[in-house]
């Protein structure tokens, strides 16, 4: 029976004693059952109705979110494995349902977000026929998925499944993507009970840990001056945030974060010396060009980190610890590499360093910090102008929510103000999109996030470009009563390009001046409750009644039109260069 | 005005795979999304049964090359991958020529033909006459020059293979590979074939 299964399938299947007849729809749910999945984004088509058909008697195990476009699921299911640590699935059609997935497929890969997507196909005898629907989903995503694989045959679908989740979540955790012809999915076979996989042949998610190299990076940080760490998701995606914060403290080396690290220490925490790049803080920027040994956990070195890459901390030692090889050198040169997954890295470093406290050399960031906050952020949180500034309705945020909120960013201006200004006191606070940049994610990511992190109160800050991008999702919220607040920042423009355009394109604003619905009353229309506040005594308490509102809310708020996010690293210079105005 | 980096040089890239759908796709993107050519390329069942072995010429400097190797190696369904300079490895291109046999017979004297250039004939039909020479470029090129005046019909070159000079090869290495991250649990799985048991300890 399973003679004919490709035997990269079965090299992950071990005994499959128990054989019940299913058909390859029934078998497709018995697998998301027993992997643990307990919440599916999806949109139902022709090509994967006998999926849904199944999915009807499901219900009790299963609840499958309808949302109003397969990005707006895709997007939903990374903010649910953002927020809950657990793999997103996805269900969609053959063809443009599909196709529809290949942002969200390409966002998560870039950002490391562990997905299981499940997309219907024409029947196998048609495919490359140019049938009804049909597109080659496979070749399509095959450079935005971290593997993929095309069911014909129902008794593919077990071990297809259970590698899918397993390649989806482990090591470097990323997108999958499973394409099940209809045939596949109505044909009824023998289906074996199911059986997890956890070991493929030809995949080595955890690199072996080289003592040695952990040797050479302890000595080279207990010789140090002026030591630096750098983190990324890294720690968060390895679930080290303990680990990391006891190798931060013994040490006492000021720790600086990318995006999608913020929240593995503290924002609050002393030795978190703020953020880096393009529109990170004065300090980490600057000093990262004056330390001596720099210690990158879990992160990757993208440009808008680095900025110039011939001028980035040429004068320090890099220690890079990473699970994925592929990143070690990649952009810059690390002394020492650390491959290994660094819950299990961190805590053999830390036995071998010495504890120590660099007290003058934190008090340079501090006093880099004095700097930002003479010349950006005391007028950014505190403003003297009438006009309503982003950053202070995330300092109000910030006061109400005290750092225990969730918090969803959009892409833009009010994505740096968010990252730059929330205040988080947990892992897993910060959802956005880092890596590709893709407007429209925070509507249903924060949709995703609620549902994947019920008890914690979720806040989607959304610039009205992005908005609009995926506006549709409000129809998710109304149809699930999912409790999100919605925050529009509306500055009336394309905020960051505006930004560009000013700063290195003469003032041209070319196709940045957009103009919006009344979003309170789409809001409406859609029976979520919501207010537009454009005068600062009226913050405070729209903040506070959103918060305090019994389910989803949409607060949108008038924002100076032509405010700048500074500090900034200008494309092409060195992080040493960064601009305070 | 070039600003090509003066270390680009003939590299070969050895990928040890499973024999999966798809997986040349996935290796070519990792390339054609530098826009970096491929110059030659096989694919062929290695010495191991169920293990298929890519070897893929490109012209780069050894840091592109480095990059390029640990991105295919990443790839699910990949086990090894190596690269090596044309001086580490052991090369060979085979070509076929087909030219009119009324010709070859008439003007040239065959056997020494066939001598100076290593070649042998493979068929010899009343119509046409097929060589074959199998060497490094200019070896499988000299027989092009010596037939271009008789009339060469059809000329093809096959993609280079090429064998590791300094390797042990890689059946040793998965060995190596295994004792050094054994897999977490041993698959046993009844319908496993023997070639799969060969690879799980």
């Amino acid at each position: 029976m399973f003679q004919n299964l490709p035997s990269a399938l079965l090299a992950a299947s071990p005994a499959v004693p128990v054989l019940a007849p299913a058909t390859g729809a029934v078998a497709t749910l018995q697998a998301l059952v027993a992997e643990g999945v307990d919440t599916i984004f999806g949109y139902p088509g022709g090509a994967i109705i006998p999926i849904y058909d199944v999915l009807y008697d499901f219900k009790e195990q299963l609840n499958h979110v309808l949302v109003r476009h397969e990005q707006g699921g895709i997007h939903a299911a990374q903010g649910y494995a953002r927020s809950s640590g657990r793999v997103g699935v996805v269900l969609a059609t053959s063809g443009p349902g599909a196709t529809n997935l290949v942002t969200g497929l390409a966002d998560a890969l870039i950002d490391s977000t562990p997905l299981v997507c499940i997309t219907g196909q024409v029947f196998a005898h048609l495919l490359g026929t140019d049938a009804f629907q049909e597109t080659d989903i496979i070749n399509i995503t095959t450079p935005v998925t971290k593997w993929n694989y095309q069911v014909t045959n129902a008794e593919e679908i077990p071990e297809a499944l259970a590698k899918a989740f397993y390649i989806a979540r482990s090591g470097r955790p990323g997108p999958v993507l499973v394409d099940i012809t209809k045939n596949a999915q109505i044909q009824t076979f023998d289906a074996p009970e199911y059986q997890p996989c956890h070991h493929i042949r030809s995949y080595r998610p955890a690199p072996v840990v080289r003592p040695e190299y952990i040797e050479q990076a302890a000595a080279l940080i207990n010789n140090a001056q002026r030591p630096f760490i750098l983190w990324g998701q890294g720690v968060v995606l390895g679930s080290a945030e303990q680990e990391f914060r006891e190798f931060v403290e013994h040490s006492g080396i000021p720790a600086a974060w990318t995006i999608l690290g913020v929240g593995a220490l503290p924002t609050g925490h002393p030795l978190n010396v703020g953020m880096l790049g393009m529109h990170g803080n004065y300090g980490p920027n600057v000093l990262t060009n004056e330390c001596d040994v720099l210690i990158a956990i879990g992160m990757r070195f993208d440009d808008r980190v680095t900025g110039r890459l011939d001028k980035y901390a040429k004068q320090a030692q890099v220690i890079h610890l990473d699970i994925d090889p592929t990143e070690i050198d990649k952009n810059v040169k690390a002394t020492v590499p650390v491959w290994g997954d660094c819950k299990e890295t961190l805590p053999l470093l830390t036995a071998l360093v010495e504890p120590r406290q660099h007290t003058a050399w934190l008090a340079r960031f501090n006093d880099h910090t004095e700097q930002e906050v003479n010349a950006v952020i005391r007028e950014e949180l505190f403003p003297t102008t009438e006009e309503l500034t982003m950053g202070e309705i995330m300092q109000q945020l910030n006061e109400i929510t005290q750092g225990e909120a969730i918090i969803v960013s959009d892409v833009g201006q009010h994505q740096m103000i968010a990252c730059r200004y929330a205040q988080l006191n947990h892992s897993r606070s910060n959802i956005t999109s880092g890596g590709l940049g893709t407007m429209g994610f925070a509507l249903p990511a924060a949709i995703g996030a609620k549902l994947g992190a019920p008890d914690r109160t979720v806040v989607a800050v959304i610039g009205d470009g992005g908005f609009q991008m995926t506006i549709q999702e409000l129809g998710t919220i109304m149809q699930t009563g999912v409790d999100v607040k919605i925050m529009i920042f509306n500055n009336q423009f394309l905020g960051m390009v505006r930004q560009w355009q000013e700063l290195f394109h003469q003032r041209r604003y070319s196709f940045v001046d957009i103009q919006s619905p009344d979003f309170v009353a789409v809001a409406a229309g859609y029976r979520i409750a919501g207010q537009r506040v454009d005068a600062r005594a009226d913050l405070r308490p729209a903040l506070e009644r959103m918060l305090a509102h019994p389910g989803s809310f949409l607060l949108e708020v008038m924002v100076t039109k032509e405010n700048n996010i500074f500090p900034m690293v200008p494309q092409g210079c060195s992080v040493a260069e960064i601009r305070l105005r | 005005m070039s600003t090509e980096p003066v270390d680009r040089q003939e590299y070969n890239i050895t990928a040890y795979t499973e024999n999966q759908v798809g997986l040349l796709n996935r290796i070519a993107i990792i390339f054609s999304r530098r826009k970096i050519n491929i110059e030659s390329l096989n694919v062929s069942p290695s010495e191991i049964e169920g293990i298929h072995r890519f070897n893929i010429v490109i012209v780069e400097t050894e840091e592109v090359v480095e990059k390029l190797a640990k991105q295919i190696e990443k790839q699910v369904e990949v086990l090894k991958v190596y690269y090596n300079t044309n001086a580490d490895v052991i090369w060979q291109e085979m070509a076929l020529y087909k030219v009119p046999t009324d010709v070859i017979a008439e003007k040239v004297l065959v056997e020494r033909l066939l001598r100076e250039n290593g070649a042998r004939a493979v068929v010899i039909r009343k119509d046409y006459t097929v060589f074959e020479t199998t060497g490094h470029r200019e070896e499988t090129d000299s027989l092009i020059k010596a037939l271009q005046p008789y009339g060469l019909i059809e000329f093809v070159r096959s993609a280079r293979i090429a064998i590791i000079k300094a390797s042990d090869g890689f059946h040793h290495k998965l060995k190596d590979f295994e004792r050094r991250e054994p897999s977490e649990e041993v698959a046993e799985n009844e319908f496993l074939n023997d070639r799969e048991q060969v690879f799980t300890m």
